[in-house]
């Protein structure tokens, strides 16, 4: 199965029943392929008018109840960042799946890269909460989709599916989980308690407002403003501030459950390959290879790549003598890892934007010279 | 005495709103709430009030929503009607209404517009089309006529205007028409028609800002704009029976086209029947 493929039977699995997008490479198999399964299971797709409306469109089939996503590359994600933040403020649950592509602009428009990892941080406007997952094959494709729409479900966000043209057009095979096996989260349900007033106001004990779709009897306001409980636009700066924080800490304060990192011999590691999404692989090869030269070298390996997993690498760092960031951008986790690390543990980088792949043997020997110089 | 239709079907907790005195958005309003209540209220085919969703996007008009009780959802500058198409296909049992302004629907919202006239979605549009960017302060919009003036054409504007009802209807809308503040009854009528009508539908408004436009455009008052509205608004056949000569400021009110075509939700419901048949006969 192709990565994209894998990317919708996932979907599928975790509830998705909306899908619009529109065109555009790499991602363009999962419109395809969602167009021929989202009617057999009941579910609707459309092909949108442009990026903008498919965002759009998505958030709308939220309110409306679905499970919703769309798909998209960098052109396109930069297009739909403007309403990714409605969904954020308007707490609107949500997949972007962003098959990541060489360049700036249209660039390369075939070749992979991991270039927009900042921006799926830091892509909308004014300060909001992000949650991004980024996928290192096929088979995690399909698991890791279902955690994005729980995750998204459960902190009723937007959540960013980062993965890249490697990943996406890989082509292997897979194992389908059991659909029993399978653990989905749906929206927490308000009751018809307050009719509109008390839509946005987080019950006591609950990390999110509850939820009525649109049409069930709980008349409420959705609005990307600030608003009050009601969802209804305000001025107030003590709401802005309270509202501001609660979006904030919502993700913040939960970080146990959202954060996942893979560790791939990390234990007794000297020296760490970091790196995420379809870069692992070459990762993980080199640190085969190192092994077998006599280097301890581990791969660790952020699959929650927003927020990014501060902790699970501070806890890491007392036993390293070297980092080796490998990434297909000019260092953008750099960026974090360098931040964390700060200063303690020297941070060496491989970095890529040609539309090349970063092969494993220039990560062996940024290893051996990382091992010589720490001897 | 306020209107009963003020204590059913607005949030009272939230009033006064935020339109400046004189403004025609009120009046516009009030005829998309009377249309809505009358079809909650028909006796043969009740809509259920549940079921009705007011889609806005940013701008003027799109205040509206908030103040309405019903599922309301204020979204992004011009996108309304993208986030509507969403919400109908998601859940086709809604009825969708979407309140837009000119600049709204017309400038930064063009392309979902034209989109949704050619996709024939069960949506009603409403636009209250003011021929100004009122909530920025009064610049020049798609429908500010030619010559007239706005902060950001003191001049007066070059590009030609559109005109958004007929812009639909080229697009492919299968029901459009025009009102204005104020002819009431007949504006209440249109709207009520349009969100009957199975298709996409389209009534465009013709507002009042004396606040940006009228000021800047020596207007007159409120008063004096509805008096203008008054006797320029004609009905469809007077305005038709006029040569075009004399024809100048006067503009036709009513139905200006509909047609049965497919509706988009009902088309691809049949889709998903026959792919779920093929996929049954699989297993």
């Amino acid at each position: 199965m192709q990565g994209n493929e894998a990317c919708v039977e996932g979907a599928i699995a975790a509830g998705m029943r909306f899908f619009a997008g529109y065109p555009i490479t790499p991602s363009t198999e999962i419109a395809e392929a969602c167009s021929v399964r989202l009617p057999q299971v009941g579910g609707h797709f459309i092909q949108m008018e442009d990026e903008l409306a498919s965002m759009a469109a998505v958030i709308g089939a939220s309110a409306a109840g679905a499970k919703a996503m769309t798909a998209t590359s960098g052109p396109g994600f930069s297009l739909k960042q403007e309403n990714i933040g409605y969904a954020c403020i308007a707490e609107l649950p949500c997949v972007i799946v962003d098959v990541q592509r060489c360049g700036p602009s249209t660039g390369l428009a075939t070749a992979p890269a991991q270039g927009d990892y900042q921006q799926a941080r830091w892509g909308t406007h004014g300060d909001h909460p992000v949650i991004a997952l980024s996928p290192s094959s096929v088979s995690e494709t399909y698991t890791l989709i279902i955690r994005a729409f729980n995750l998204a479900e459960k902190y009723r966000t937007p959540v960013i599916f980062l993965t890249d043209e490697i990943v996406a057009h890989m082509r292997e095979g897979i194992e389908i989980p059991d659909p029993e096996s399978l653990e989905i989260c749906d929206r927490r349900v308000a009751g018809n308690d307050g009719a509109y007033k008390f839509a946005y106001r987080v019950p006591e004990g609950q990390i999110v407002p509850g939820w009525k779709p649109f049409g069930e009897g709980e008349r409420y306001n959705i609005t990307g403003l600030f608003h009050d409980y009601s969802g209804f636009p305000t001025n107030s700066n003590a709401m802005a501030q309270e509202e501001g924080s609660r979006l904030l800490d919502k993700i913040n304060n939960n970080l146990a459950d959202i954060i996942q990192v893979d560790e791939y011999k990390m234990e007794g590691a000297e020296f760490a390959v970091v790196c995420f999404g379809g870069t692992a692989r070459a990762a993980a090869f080199a640190v085969d290879a190192a092994r077998e030269l006599g280097i301890r070298a581990g791969m660790w390996r952020p699959v929650t790549v927003w927020p990014f997993p501060e902790k699970e690498l501070e806890e890491k760092l007392s036993g390293l003598k070297g980092i080796i960031m490998v990434e297909h951008n000019y260092g953008q986790m750099l960026r974090e890892v360098s931040r964390v690390a700060a200063g303690r543990v020297k941070v060496e980088f491989i970095g890529c934007i040609d539309g090349t792949i970063i092969e494993p043997v220039r990560i062996l020997d940024k290893l051996r010279e990382v091992h010589e110089n720490a001897k | 005495m306020p209107s009963e239709l003020i204590y059913n079907y607005m949030r009272i907790d939230h009033l006064p709103h935020i339109w400046c005195a004189g403004c025609g958005n009120g009046v516009l309003t009030h005829d998309v709430v009377r249309a809505i209540d009358s079809l909650c209220n028909d006796p043969d085919r009740p809509i259920p009030r549940e079921k009705v969703v007011i889609v806005s996007g940013i701008g003027c008009s799109s205040r509206a929503a908030g103040y309405l009780d019903f599922n309301s959802m204020h979204t992004t500058h011009g996108r309304a009607i993208a986030f509507a198409s969403g919400i109908k296909i998601a859940n086709p049992e809604l009825t969708v209404v979407v309140i837009t302004g000119d600049g709204d629907c017309a400038a930064i919202g063009g392309n979902h517009l034209i989109h949704a006239c050619r996709r024939n979605i069960d949506l009603t549009v409403v636009v209250f089309n003011n021929e100004i960017y009122g909530m920025t302060g009064g610049q020049y919009s798609p429908t500010t006529p030619r010559g007239d003036k706005g902060t950001t054409a003191v001049y007066g504007v070059v590009d030609r205007p559109f005109d958004i009802a007929a812009l639909a209807a080229g697009a492919g809308a299968s029901f459009t028409a025009r009102g204005d503040v104020y002819h009431v009854k007949e504006t209440t009528e249109l709207i009520r028609q349009g969100i009957r009508h199975k298709g996409f539908s389209l009534i465009d408004c013709r507002s009042v800002c004396p606040t940006y436009y009228g000021r800047k455009n020596k207007k007159g008052d409120a008063v004096q704009m509805l008096k203008w509205q008054k006797e320029n608004g004609l009905p469809m056949k007077q305005y038709r029976a006029l040569p075009p000569e004399q024809r100048a400021d006067k503009y036709a009110l009513g139905i200006l086209s509909r047609n049965e075509y497919p509706e988009y939700t009902e088309e691809y419901q049949k889709i998903i029947e026959m792919a779920m048949a093929e996929k049954g006969k699989e297993k």
